[in-house]
């Protein structure tokens, strides 16, 4: 499968299903494959090779313990993942908060041009074919 | 916010200004760096190029050096009513995203009305992150609790 390249990222790799299976067992701790597989019901080479995905990425790591190798998660790649993208609708409510700070100033800007025109009312900015901020368009 | 159907995501918000100065400052460079980071981070890129098949593209670098960038192109623009873009993830190239902005106002108030369509609903959920449909709620629940340990 020609896939390797939408699994270079931490974002892609928890984009598939079953790979987020694998982590969420992991966050519970230290596993073998073979418990993932018994755990999961899915063939070994899928599993190992999601596995491998995963600590490509960083988000899993892997340790010999006597006969066995132990894979563990690693959660730190899933730090700005989860800041922005489970965050999405935080993000979007910073952002309109932040955008009613600066809507206070552009009412502030525009009271005290509306003050120091005199009786001249900013009606130019209301006007709707468009201010000279946004004259890109011919 | 709110999910519709399984595709879109609508979001709206009210704000305390006259919608010409909303439109302002959604669509100015200079503005849209002072809020489109939200406290993650900070804007290092606003490029605005407001006409019809004119792009967009916003990259901010949020706290902890993640780069985040989006772009897209304006399919319509109704100067201080209605803008609608296209919207790709750089991390996601292959998830468009279709943009309707509205702004509305009464009483000197103004309503922000976003509609996020994607084309696919896989799209969507990475859009937003989730998987809530296919019962990956859970685990994702738990990604975010070991995420939110090492905030």
């Amino acid at each position: 499968m020609a896939r390797a390249a939408t699994t270079s990222d931490a974002f892609n790799a928890v984009a598939e299903p079953r790979r987020r299976e694998i982590l969420d067992l992991l966050v519970r701790g230290e596993l073998a494959v073979t418990d993932i597989v018994e755990r999961l019901g899915v063939a070994q080479p899928l599993v190992s090779k999601h596995l491998r995905v995963l600590r490509e990425v960083g988000l899993v790591e892997v340790r010999d313990d006597g006969r066995r190798r132990l894979y563990r998660l690693d959660a730190v790649p899933l730090k700005p993942i989860h800041d922005w993208v489970r965050g999405f609708e935080q993000l979007w409510s910073e952002r309109f908060d932040r955008m009613d700070v600066v809507l206070e100033e552009l009412m502030e800007a525009e009271k005290d041009d509306e003050q120091r025109d005199g009786n001249e009312p900013a009606q130019r900015d209301r006007d709707p074919a468009g201010r000279p901020e946004h004259r890109d368009h011919p | 916010m709110t999910l519709q159907g399984d595709r879109n995501i609508v979001i709206t918000r009210e704000f305390a200004a006259p919608r010409h100065l909303v439109w302002k400052a959604y669509t100015t460079p200079e503005l849209i760096k002072r809020w489109w980071c939200g406290e993650r981070g900070e804007v290092t890129l606003a490029e605005v190029d407001l006409r019809v098949g004119g792009t967009w593209r916003y990259v901010m670098i949020a706290d902890g050096g993640f780069e985040v960038g989006f772009h897209g192109e304006y399919r319509e623009i109704e100067t201080n009513e209605k803008l609608v873009m296209t919207e790709v993830f750089e991390g996601m190239p292959d998830g468009e995203a279709l943009d309707t902005v509205t702004f509305t106002e009464a009483d000197g108030r103004t309503t922000l009305t976003m509609l996020v369509e994607h084309t696919v609903p896989e799209h969507r959920d990475a859009h937003i992150g989730s998987g809530m449909e296919d019962g990956m709620q859970e685990a994702m629940d738990r990604l975010e609790q070991v995420a939110v340990s090492l905030a």
